[in-house]
């Protein structure tokens, strides 16, 4: 999949940026202001997560169509130490970072779709998706 | 970045208006912090009304700030958290039990009234 815009996560201020575009992209697509939130919300912890786990990667979005309706394609892509044991980052209140532990299992509750996909040593990759209702 | 912090009688007050990126939230907690303890005020509003994203990291800052302050022996209350926001930080999740809310700046002022017992 060709996706149209990336935004590299590189520096701490990247989060803001790349959760920005995320809003400015999502109203675009017709998203009210509570899925706006949401999805900009989802890009922030996803964006963070790779400024503080791998220390660069890139945030790439799409529109997205399925059976009449539209949606946003998110995918957070990074090639840094991977994570070893996926179930345990999708527990509420994990963290090892001091943070609350709140990240990758909040993305899915903000999301409609969510897909990981990890390799120690390798990198990850997130993929969600938000339709418009 | 830095936030202003606006000293009113024995109150400090903040309204915070930009996209909060971590560094400046840190930054604000030192000076919160550090104000307090320069004009040894005993309450605090923090109005959030501009904020339109609240992620996980910038509400621990949040939390802890209130924390922190009620350590040093001053009050905090945050207000103006929007419909968007209150949605996104209970799907992520975090419910900030532990602070005191008010819907705007006026009824954050009358509750630290109240909770202070002026």
């Amino acid at each position: 999949m060709d996706f149209r815009t990336c935004v590299n996560i590189q520096k701490e201020w990247d989060i803001v940026g790349a959760r920005q575009f995320g809003r400015d992209f999502s109203k675009k697509l017709g998203f009210g202001i509570v899925d706006q939130a949401r999805i900009a919300t989802a890009i922030s912890e996803l964006a963070r997560n790779i400024y503080l786990y791998a220390g660069s990667g890139k945030i790439c979005f799409d529109e997205v169509e399925n059976v009449g309706s539209r949606g946003i394609c998110i995918i957070a892509i990074d090639t840094g130490p991977g994570i070893k044991d996926i179930s345990q980052v999708m527990e509420d209140g994990y963290s090892t970072s001091g943070g609350l532990g709140a990240g990758l299992p909040g993305v899915k509750r903000l999301m409609d779709e969510f897909d990981i996909s990890s390799k120690t040593g390798e990198g990850t990759e997130i993929r969600v998706v938000k339709w418009v209702r | 970045m830095r936030i202003p912090i606006l000293k009113l009688h024995n109150y400090l007050l903040i309204s915070i208006q930009i996209d909060l990126d971590d560094q400046t939230a840190i930054q604000f907690q030192e000076d919160l912090l550090n104000k307090i303890h320069q004009s040894g005020a005993t309450g605090v509003v923090i109005d959030l009304t501009s904020v339109d994203i609240i992620d996980s990291f910038i509400a621990k800052v949040l939390g802890d700030v209130v924390t922190m302050s009620d350590l040093m022996g001053a009050k905090v209350v945050l207000t103006g958290i929007q419909p968007a926001v209150a949605v996104t930080l209970i799907d992520l999740g975090i419910h900030l039990n532990e602070v005191t809310t008010a819907l705007d700046l006026e009824q954050g002022l009358i509750k630290l009234r109240q909770e202070l017992e002026e």
